[in-house]
């Protein structure tokens, strides 16, 4: 018999109860709570005069509303506002182990507060009602987004009714260039299996590759997996796992930190296990990359030209491509490298931690974002990336270069808050979705990491990150 | 939940493969406390001209002619009939929320996002895939057919047309008995109760960090 998957093991190890077809209760050990997709999930438990089963598996933060600029001005927009408000309220009355209310010290992204505050641990089930939950697979944790209903049934019985995915190894070989990070591993994943590659799968990302990013790039790359359709995409744990977690507020203390340790360390593919799908990528062939068109598959290596529809023989494939060229105000054939650009994004779960903000200011530093960009914003994922981002300086060598400085949030990866395109403005963002009307209804989206971003920035157009 | 056991209903043909999330419902309709009303909303930079606020009456905005949704011969519409990868992006529950108010009940496509496929039934809706050779003999059919129907038997799992031809489905039995009885899925967990106590002492015991 074959050994099993990281995947099988987080599965198994959690399955409550399975009835005859397959479906199955999974027990849920992390719920991570946004203002915009719990309102109806505790309205539904109040209705019901049901109560949170466990209500210290919580982890809770408003974000996707939440203003980037003159907190102390509040939230202005009295529809988001109320929605904020909600969440407090229901906190308040349901309980949570961690609660970031906004303008707390320490509020960011749900998917980045989590893992810093030690909340996120190696064999865990995590849920949000969001999609990018996937990010939190980085660390070995079976993680992955759910709906508003799912959201109430996981408060009122700790357990989520699902389905086992088959299983996909995402092996990354080799080593990568200077100047390639996670994001483009992550868009060069997509871009070979489609963003429905993953539909029904879970995917382990495995390789020297993988073994060599950072936590956070890890967590980058696994934020992406719901791009390329599936719900979860997993890291097995390693020392650096346990390195970055130590220490932590939520993490493992005392004995049960090598407890903890001695469990994770089985937390890996067996090595006979077998996969219903193996992709293979040589990181020495990855590029910078860059999205040219609305969906995050629509993406080429900077020196690539935008593509042809004429050349494409699949008519619904050829259909796509001229209605994302017609949406993105782009004519075929031409150099990436000459896309100009109107406002530059730095940030979303996908590319705002420290790392991220660290290899953005090293692109920047000294430099000046070009007279021809509108606005260039970092935002930091969460207080405690702002403080240290400060505390290195980072603020500075942003704000001299002409990036705006701002509180973190979601922001302008989805545009919830005031931080939106304007109908056909361009955008280099280090965010996720490039999908019309994603940064703003007319916005333009592309892609990148975030040294892509700022040396766009810096020139006003798209340039090759390695040459400058 | 809505329960779901046959449907005769218009078919509304949208020619776009990988719909996302944020094209069926944008993100300003999120703002919403509620589960409802999401309707008018329906794939809003696509349906009207002008920028959707919520709370906005839509009975007085500028349609966008060209929209399937808004043709004539769609109006009343109970089955959307779409492309690959429909419903990727985002967890958004609002999804189905918005395409089950503006009254449809069965979406058939050749594949779906996941977290979408598994939002329609916690809202009533049946989504059905079916190959793309089939999907793209809907699609010729539709259009050139005006009052073009389909009758949904969720019992035998098949889909007719109205020539008669008639192919079927797959679904989960538990999807499929939860649907067509309309349960309640908490209250059935919750017969699991003891059975989640368990489990939580054994994993308490197994990972007591988990618990500290």
């Amino acid at each position: 018999m074959a050994g099993k998957t990281l995947y099988d093991k987080l599965w198994e190890s959690h399955v409550v109860h399975e009835e005859a077809d397959g479906t199955s209760l999974i027990y849920i050990d992390r719920h991570l709570v946004h203002e915009v997709t719990s309102p109806q999930a505790f309205e539904g438990l109040r209705l019901a005069g049901r109560k949170p089963w466990r209500n210290n598996t919580i982890v809770a933060n408003p974000d996707h509303n939440t203003p980037t600029k003159d907190w102390d001005k509040g939230i202005e927009d009295p529809v988001s506002r109320l929605q904020v408000e909600t969440l407090d309220n229901n906190i308040k009355e349901f309980g949570a182990l961690v609660y970031f209310p906004f303008k707390n010290k320490d509020q960011g992204i749900i998917h980045v507060i989590g893992p810093e505050n030690g909340t996120t641990l190696p064999g865990m089930t995590v849920v949000c009602g969001d999609s990018h939950t996937s990010t939190h697979g980085a660390f070995g944790a079976l993680a992955h987004g759910i709906g508003t209903s799912e959201v109430e049934h996981v408060l009122a019985t700790q357990t989520l009714v699902a389905k086992k995915s088959k299983r996909m190894l995402v092996r990354v070989d080799g080593q990568l260039g200077t100047g390639v990070t996670a994001k483009d591993v992550a868009l060069a994943i997509i871009g070979k299996i489609g963003t429905a590659g993953g539909t029904g799968y879970a995917i382990e990302f495995g390789g020297e590759v993988i073994r060599a990013l950072t936590m956070e790039g890890r967590m980058t790359l696994c934020n992406m997996a719901i791009e390329a359709g599936a719900r979860a995409g997993i890291v097995a744990p390693d020392e650096k796992t346990a390195a970055y977690l130590e220490g932590r507020l939520h993490a493992p203390k005392g004995e049960y930190w090598a407890k903890a340790l001695a469990y994770w360390n089985t937390l890996k593919s067996d090595e006979d296990a077998e996969f219903d799908s193996v992709v293979v990528l040589n990181g020495a062939e990855i590029a910078p990359q860059v999205t040219w068109g609305t969906s995050p598959e629509q993406v080429l290596p900077i020196g690539a030209t935008v593509p042809d529809p004429a050349k494409e023989t699949d008519a619904t494939k050829r259909t796509s491509i001229e209605n994302a060229l017609k949406y993105m105000g782009l004519t075929a054939n031409t150099p990436i490298e000459q896309i100009q650009l109107d406002k530059i994004f730095i940030g979303s779960c996908t590319n705002s931690r420290i790392e991220d903000l660290r290899a953005a200011a090293k692109v920047a530093q000294g430099k000046k974002v070009a007279s021809s960009i509108k606005l260039a914003m970092v935002v930091p994922g969460s207080g405690q990336v702002k403080r240290q981002a400060e505390a290195e300086g980072l603020d500075k060598i942003f704000i001299e270069a002409g990036f705006e400085w701002r509180e973190p949030g979601c922001s302008m990866c989805l545009a919830m808050n005031a931080d939106r395109l304007s109908p056909g403005e361009r955008c280099a963002s280090t965010s996720n979705r490039n999908f019309e009307g994603r940064q703003g209804p007319g916005g333009r989206t592309h892609l990148v990491s975030p040294e892509m971003a700022a040396a766009a920035a810096i020139a006003g157009h798209f340039v090759d990150v390695r040459t400058v | 939940m809505k329960a779901f056991t046959t449907l005769n209903g218009l078919v509304c043909p949208l020619d776009r493969a990988n719909v996302d999330t944020d094209a069926i419902i944008p993100k300003q309709f999120l703002k919403s406390i509620k589960r409802s009303g999401f309707g008018p909303y329906l794939f809003d930079e696509w349906r009207y001209t002008n920028y959707g606020e919520p709370g906005m009456d839509c009975s007085t905005r500028p349609l966008n002619k060209d929209f399937v949704l808004n043709l004539p011969r769609y109006q009343g519409a109970q089955v959307l009939l779409a492309r690959d990868n429909f419903g990727c992006g985002s967890s958004r529950e609002h999804a189905p929320w918005a395409i089950e108010d503006q009254g449809f009940r069965v979406i058939i496509a050749p594949s779906f996002a996941d977290i979408f496929f598994s939002n329609c039934y916690k809202n009533g809706i049946l989504p059905i895939v079916a190959s793309s050779a089939q999907v793209d003999a809907l699609f010729k059919e539709c259009e050139a057919q005006e009052g073009y129907r389909l009758q949904v038997d969720l019992a035998s799992q098949t889909v007719t047309t109205p020539s008669g031809h008639s192919f079927t489905f797959d679904i989960t039995p538990t999807r499929k008995h939860n649907l067509l009885n309309g349960l309640d899925e908490i209250g059935l967990t919750l017969q699991h109760a003891d059975k989640i106590k368990a489990f939580e002492q054994k994993h308490q015991l197994a990972q007591p960090w988990l618990f500290a």
